[in-house]
């Protein structure tokens, strides 16, 4: 063994995407190297912007050692943006080369759109929705209850490390090596050494394993938060929907995630240690695999999709002027599901050869999802009736979701009849369903919440003009660009094709293409809505911090919120406790008196061990083992020193917190209040006017 | 019962009755937090008593159950790690009656060695089944033992490194707060891995030597 093997494992100099696309300059390899490309200049350019604009400090201090749940929440997203933008370009791609490889090789090879197809999934599922979803429930599930902070406010920095570490894999192997050819379920016996012998499956299995950890982490976390933290009065049921659905998945994540992790794990025991738990020989059974995997992957569906119901439910609400009607039976309907969706994981493989009295039990267990979730659209259209209802940016997405997911669901109910899956199983008619579910289902929602919380969040509000852009942009794009896969699929087209054979389909595939470039038209426009929104933010503050006269806790403070969130914490004596402060006069009143707040210092352990961490999974792809075990190493040390460290803690004076207090209640005071037909305008300064209601 | 007195009653093991009320309500958030934990880890354990069970006859012409484990073992092995469950609670009772730093780091020594004992059978029996042809690349089934107790084997021994750190806090810190809440948390991962055993033993040793 040489040194060079020893120091850099597996990695050669032909593991790197340029090197083969300068030996092999096909159009498949080319593209490979710049994506790449665009990988490498992109983090150098990201890097150079912020050491020539000297940011680094004020990164490193204000954000990345943060354990300020509300800041925590924000890097989430950013992230997830930044992964949203590649996988989705990902899908263009793909598009593009299905309507283009009809009876030709089109632009990428087997191999690469292989790899698309893998990459895309994983990154959707693990690193766009998922960390949305936790930046959102993050920022705005302790407002809503009344609590200072999550109850783990390190560990929640941990679960950030960890999940950003999983995306430096991911953007990695577009440059090292790459990534595994096996879909976003990485099926072995495909996956095991015998048929896939390079890192492929290897990135898949640690960087899911890192964002299966720190998800772990985060369900944890919000369970506690809201089970131990809610405010004097906040009893269950006058809970903020949002808050319930964050319990739902965090619930979810505790009992879904661990399945997610012994399936990767076993198969990387097969894959390291040369064991036989999903091999074709000596006893292996990759079943197991299946099971194990759908035992995560269908409560995963109810993760992604749950919170967003709860960011329907409070944007219905507040933009429908009303009461959330059916509160009951819409926290009876989620919990409803969170159960159900421990009972359905097998109609993910109906053709896996079980009897039929086993299918036709967990395709019936399927349809009845069906029924908490026809009960939340009804509560949803319930809650518009006779509302004033305001037709801005999140209603119009909350519209467009009601529509496209009840269509999403009657296709559902075809794959969950087991016959009828026969005909269906693995076609584009599955692929269809399922983004029909995820996209109105997840990302409407998460804009939506975007949308709803960003004036909280940020003191100033989204442009609405280039919201409606957006949403012209998401929701045909959607329809063009799926809708056309229903038809293929019915057809028998299947799923992850590189090459197709059969004219007739051509216009299927352009519509659908079309529908793509739409849907990247629609991220643009989210970028160019945050880019004209920051441009003229003078114009649209908020630091009243109630801009659409919304009813929960989290509107009762400035926006942005102080890094305490609440001055004196809330006495809850009913539901939407804010709104009927507002009613009754209640709002805005200085407190009695003002007491010292601990908070959490800022710790630089959460990004230790997250990083260090993916250093060691990484020497796990590559066989360096030197890193895996360096990376452990520090990462146990940070954990254990920082278990012998007393003073994490920080006190903010009473004085301090009242003078705050006062200077926004100042401020409210000097603001005017305007009634709901006005919060578009420049007038809105977050203070509602509640006399005419 | 009084008002006052009730929060003592808590957690059992530790004084808390005259703390803060923010502070009580923050050790049961930070030890409740660790029950959900352990609730996590739990469902990986019956996964992988699953996959066990589905694998158990998966042998393919290798070792079986019956040819490999050596009753006496298992036995002696579970002596002792039902006895460490014992001296920790010994540890925790101390703790809670405030005597001092010496007894409890006395009894955390016990309760190591204990453990430490039990992971020395554990990995002599594995060494020995490694001897005979049965290591865990020879069949599915044996892939299923070998990762399932050697799961249980590796949490012990992540046991035993947080008995040493507690040592060391317990003489560093003394009894502190943090020190107390951490005691807790190790006291429950502790008899959590008993339970998990005492299931091992069971479906594992027991049903295999049965057959």
């Amino acid at each position: 063994m040489t040194i060079w093997h020893f120091l850099l494992g597996h990695l050669t100099w032909d593991s790197l995407v340029f090197v083969r696309a300068w030996r092999d300059p096909t159009t498949s390899e080319v593209i490979g190297g710049c994506a790449g490309g665009i990988a490498v200049l992109g983090a150098m350019f990201l890097f150079g912007l912020i050491t020539v604009l000297g940011k680094w400090r004020y990164l490193w201090t204000e954000w990345m050692t943060s354990l300020d749940h509300k800041k925590i929440g924000i890097m989430y997203i950013v992230f997830a943006g930044i992964m949203l933008s590649r996988a989705l370009i990902e899908a263009v791609l793909m598009r593009t080369q299905q309507a283009v490889a009809i009876n030709n090789p089109g632009l990428v090879a087997p191999d690469h759109f292989a790899q698309l197809f893998s990459t895309h999934g994983t990154i959707m599922v693990f690193f766009v929705g998922m960390p949305l979803l936790t930046g959102l429930i993050n920022f705005a599930m302790p407002l809503q209850i009344g609590s200072r902070d999550v109850a783990f406010p390190y560990m929640n920095s941990i679960s950030l490390w960890l999940t950003v570490g999983g995306g430096i894999m991911m953007m990695a192997s577009l440059v090292l090596g790459q990534f595994s050819t096996g879909g976003w379920s990485g099926y072995p016996p495909y996956t095991e050494l015998a048929f896939n012998d390079g890192v492929g499956p290897d990135y898949w299995i640690w960087s899911v394993s890192l964002s299966s950890l720190g998800a772990l982490m985060t369900g944890i976390n919000f369970a506690v938060t809201v089970y131990k933290f809610r405010a004097p009065g906040m009893r269950w049921m006058r809970m903020p929907l949002f808050a319930w659905t964050s319990i739902c998945t965090a619930v979810l994540m505790i009992f879904a995630m661990p399945p997610l992790t012994v399936a990767t794990l076993l198969l990387a025991a097969d894959r390291y240690l040369g064991m036989h738990f999903f091999t074709n020989t000596l006893g292996g059974n990759m079943m197991n695999f299946v099971n194990l995997f759908w035992l995560f992957g269908h409560p995963e569906v109810y993760i992604l999709i749950l919170p967003p119901f709860g960011i329907y439910s409070e944007v219905v609400a507040a933009y429908s002027s009303k009461e959330l009607y059916g509160y009951t039976s819409l926290v009876i309907a989620t919990t409803a599901i969170a159960i159900l969706s421990f009972t359905v994981w097998l109609h993910h493989f109906f053709t896996m050869g079980q009897s039929a009295g086993i299918n036709s039990f967990f395709g019936i267990m399927t349809m009845a999802i069906g029924i908490p979730t026809g009960v939340k659209i009804y509560d949803w259209i319930w809650t518009m009736f006779w509302g004033e209802v305001r037709f801005t940016t999140p209603l119009l997405f909350s519209l467009a979701f009601m529509i496209t997911f009840v269509i999403g669901g009657m296709t559902g109910i075809i794959l969950a009849t087991p016959p009828l899956d026969y005909m269906m199983h693995n076609t584009l008619f599955l692929v269809a369903h399922f983004h029909n579910m995820l996209i109105p289902g997840m990302l409407y929602g998460v804009i939506a919440g975007y949308y709803y919380w960003f004036p909280k969040a940020f003191g100033f509000r989204l442009s609405e003009r280039w919201g409606r852009i957006a949403f012209i942009c998401w929701v045909p794009g959607f329809y063009l660009a799926f809708m056309p896969l229903y038809v293929l699929g019915a057809a028998g087209v299947a799923r992850r094709t590189q090459e197709l054979f059969d004219p007739a389909f051509r216009p299927w595939l352009i519509v659908a293409l079309l529908g793509a470039f739409l849907l990247l038209a629609g991220l643009a426009s989210l970028f160019i809505q945050l880019y004209v929104s920051i441009k003229q933010r003078h114009t649209t503050q908020v630091p009243v911090g109630d801009p659409w006269d919304a009813r929960g806790l989290e509107w009762s403070m400035s926006a942005p919120p102080p890094e305490y969130n609440f001055a004196v914490l809330p006495e809850v004596t009913r539901r939407d406790a804010f709104y009927w402060q507002k009613k009754s006069n209640a709002a805005y009143r200085p407190a009695d008196h003002y007491e010292d707040i601990t908070l959490p210092k800022n710790s630089m352990c959460g990004v230790s061990v997250g990083l260090s961490m993916t250093a060691c999974f990484f020497g796990l792809v590559w066989h360096t083992w030197w890193l895996s075990v360096f990376g452990f190493v520090v990462a146990l040390g940070t954990v254990i020193a920082r278990s012998f460290m007393r003073d994490v803690n920080r006190i903010i004076p009473a004085a301090k917190v009242a003078a705050q207090d006062r200077r926004w209640l100042e401020r409210v005071g000097a603001a005017v209040p305007i009634p709901r037909q006005l919060e578009l305008t420049p007038e809105n300064e977050g203070l509602a006017d509640v006399r005419n209601d | 019962m009084s008002e006052t007195t009730e929060p003592e009653l808590r957690h059992a093991g530790l004084n808390l009755a005259d703390d803060a009320r923010e502070l009580r309500e923050h050790v049961e958030s930070d030890v409740f937090g660790f029950w959900v934990f352990l609730m996590s880890d739990a469902v990986v354990f019956a996964l992988l008593f699953a996959i066990y069970g589905t694998m158990r006859h998966a042998t393919a012409g290798g070792p079986d159950a019956a040819q490999e484990f050596k009753f006496h073992s298992a036995f002696w092995e579970t002596a002792l790690l039902l006895t460490s469950s014992f001296s920790y609670g010994m540890v925790s009772l101390l703790t809670k009656h405030g005597r001092g730093r010496l007894w409890p780091l006395a009894l955390l020594a016990v309760t190591f060695c204990l453990g430490a004992g039990f992971l020395k059978m554990e990995i002599h029996d594995f060494v020995t089944m490694f001897h005979d042809g049965a290591t865990p690349e020879r069949s599915g089934y044996l892939s299923s033992f070998f990762v399932l107790v050697g799961m249980h084997g590796f949490h012990v021994f992540s046991g035993l490194t947080w008995i040493v750190l507690m040592g060391i806090q317990l003489v560093v810190f003394g009894p502190d707060e943090r020190t107390k809440v951490n005691l807790i948390r190790l006291g429950l991962f502790w008899h959590f891995l008993d339970v998990v055993w005492v299931v091992i033993f069971s479906v594992v040793y027991l049903q295999g030597l049965i057959r």
